[in-house]
C-alpha cells in the first residue's frame, strides 16, 4: 500500500518539474519525459509489485497537466510498463541495459501513440519532420537522463522495499 | 692675578660658534651638512622602527586575525545579502519593464479589460504548444478568452481550473486564426505547426503580397478580437496553378520566453458551430 501511496507525491513533484522546468529546456522541439523514465525504472526493479499502479498514477498526473486527451499518455505508459515487465523477466541480469532499451522503445511507443491520436483528430503532422525535430531529440534527452533516473529510482525502491534477510 | 677678572674665553668662543652656527643654519648654509649627517641616522631609525613594527605585528597577530576573520565573515554575509538584493531588484526591474510594456498595450486598446498572469509552465507533451498560467476561473477567466502580450497575440484559453488555466498558443499545430494583412487588407488563414513556426494560407491570388506586411487578427470567426498584431510577412509562395497563395511569417511574440501575459476578459468568443451546416441536416 505504501509504494502506491508514495506514487502520488512522487508524480506530483515530477509533473511540476516536467511542466515548469524540463519542458522549458527543449532540444529542437523535443523534451525529456521524466514520468516515462521513472515508470520504466520503477517497473524494472526486482522487488516492485506496483508497476501498473505507478503507470496509472503517472499517466493520470500527466493527463491532468497536458492538453492532450487523457487516454494518450495512458496508452503510452501502460504499453511501456507491459514491455518493461516482460523485459524484466528476460534480461533481469542487466537492468541498466534494459533501462536503455526500454527508454528507446518507450519513447517511440509514447510518441507514436501521440502522433497517431493527433493525426486522427485532424492535426497536420508531417511524419518525417516529427521524427527529426521531436522524437529523435526527445529520445536523446531521455537516454541522457536514463542512467541517473534509474539510480535514483533503484535507491528509492530499495528504501520502500527493503530486502528481507533470512537468519 | 685675580681669577675672577679672567676673561672666559672658552665660553665666549663656544657662544660665538653657536651663534655662528645658528646664523649659518638660518641662512641655509648648513643644509647639505645636516642632510649628510642626518641621512644615516634616519636610515637607522627607519630600519629599527620597521623591525619593531614587524615584531609588534607578529606578537599581536593572533588577536587581529580573529578579528579580521570575524570582519571578513560579516562582510561576506553583507556581500551575499547585497547580491541577493541586486538579483531581486534586477528581477523586479525586468518585471517592471514587462508590466510597463503591458500597460502601454492596455492603453493602446482601452476597449478591453485585462487580467495579468504569469506563465508557470509548459505542456509536458512536445507535440502540442500550450502554456500554463497562474490565473483561473476565480479571477474571472473563461474558456476562449484571448491572451496577448505587449507585442501581440499569444493564443487563447482552452481549459480553466479555479486557480490556473491552459492557454493554446497560436503556434500549436491544430490552431487556425483568421488574419488580415496590412496595408493590402487581404484576408488569410494563419496556422501553426509542430516546428513552432506559423504560416499563412488561403491568400487570394489576385492580391499582391510583399514581405514586411503586417499580420493582424481580422476578427472573422469570432474567436479573436480584431486588429491585434501577430507578426510580419517574411516570404510569399505563389504558383500560377494554385488557387491561393501562401506565405511565411515572423511572429512578434517570442513564444519561447513568455513570462507575463494579459488575458482579455471582456471579449466573448462567438460559437459559430450551430450555423455550420452538417451533412444530412434538413
Amino acid at each position: 500500500m505504501i509504494p502506491v501511496l508514495a506514487a502520488f507525491p512522487v508524480f506530483a513533484l515530477l509533473a511540476i518539474f516536467q511542466t515548469a522546468i524540463v519542458s522549458r529546456i527543449p532540444l529542437l522541439q523535443g523534451s525529456a519525459d521524466l514520468v516515462l523514465l521513472v515508470i520504466i525504472a520503477w517497473s524494472l526493479q526486482e522487488r516492485v509489485r506496483t508497476a501498473w499502479h505507478w503507470a496509472l498514477i503517472g499517466s493520470a498526473f500527466i493527463g491532468l497537466a497536458s492538453a492532450l486527451n487523457f487516454y494518450i499518455p495512458l496508452i503510452g505508459y501502460l504499453a511501456t510498463t507491459a514491455l518493461a515487465l516482460l523485459l524484466r523477466r528476460r534480461i533481469w541480469q542487466t537492468p541498466l541495459l534494459a533501462m536503455f532499451a526500454l527508454t528507446l522503445l518507450g519513447t517511440l511507443i509514447s510518441h507514436i501513440t501521440t502522433a497517431l491520436s493527433l493525426s486522427l483528430a485532424g492535426t497536420p503532422l508531417p511524419w518525417l519532420e516529427t521524427l527529426e525535430i521531436i522524437t529523435l531529440p526527445s529520445l536523446f534527452l531521455n537516454i541522457l537522463l536514463a542512467a541517473p533516473v534509474y539510480a535514483i529510482v533503484r535507491d528509492f525502491a530499495g528504501w520502500l522495499h527493503p530486502e528481507i534477510i533470512q537468519i | 692675578m685675580n681669577p675672577k677678572s679672567r676673561i672666559p674665553w672658552p665660553t665666549i668662543t663656544l657662544s660665538l660658534i653657536a651663534v655662528g652656527l645658528v646664523i649659518l643654519a638660518l641662512g641655509g648654509y648648513l643644509t647639505p651638512l645636516s642632510r649628510l649627517t642626518l641621512s644615516p641616522v634616519i636610515a637607522v631609525q627607519t630600519w629599527v622602527s620597521e623591525r619593531f613594527q614587524a615584531v609588534q605585528f607578529y606578537l599581536s597577530a593572533p588577536r587581529d586575525v580573529a578579528q579580521l576573520t570575524r570582519e571578513n565573515e560579516a562582510l561576506n554575509a553583507e556581500v551575499a545579502h547585497l547580491q541577493t538584493q541586486i538579483i531581486e531588484l534586477q528581477q523586479q526591474l525586468g518585471e517592471f519593464r514587462i508590466l510597463s510594456a503591458l500597460l502601454d498595450f492596455a492603453r493602446a486598446y482601452p476597449e478591453y479589460q485585462y487580467v495579468g498572469a504569469s506563465v508557470i509552465g509548459r505542456d509536458p507533451s512536445p507535440f502540442v504548444k500550450y502554456i500554463h498560467i497562474n490565473r483561473g476561473s476565480d479571477d474571472g477567466l473563461r474558456r476562449g478568452m484571448p491572451v496577448v502580450t505587449q507585442q501581440g497575440l499569444v493564443g487563447r484559453i482552452s481549459q480553466v481550473t479555479a486557480s490556473a488555466a491552459l492557454v493554446q498558443l497560436i503556434t500549436d499545430p491544430s490552431v487556425t486564426v483568421n488574419v488580415r494583412l496590412e496595408p493590402t487588407r487581404a484576408e488569410a488563414i494563419l496556422s501553426g505547426s509542430i516546428t513552432g513556426d506559423i504560416g499563412l494560407d488561403l491568400i487570394p491570388q489576385a492580391v499582391t503580397i510583399e514581405p514586411g506586411e503586417l499580420v493582424l487578427t481580422s476578427g472573422l470567426g469570432g474567436n479573436y478580437p480584431p486588429n491585434i498584431l501577430i507578426g510580419q510577412v517574411t516570404g510569399v509562395r505563389s504558383q500560377d496553378y494554385d488557387l491561393f497563395q501562401s506565405a511565411s511569417m515572423q511572429p512578434v511574440v517570442d513564444f519561447s520566453n513568455l513570462e507575463i501575459v494579459l488575458v482579455i476578459t471582456n471579449f466573448q468568443p462567438v460559437d459559430l458551430s450551430p450555423l455550420i451546416p452538417t451533412p444530412g441536416a434538413p
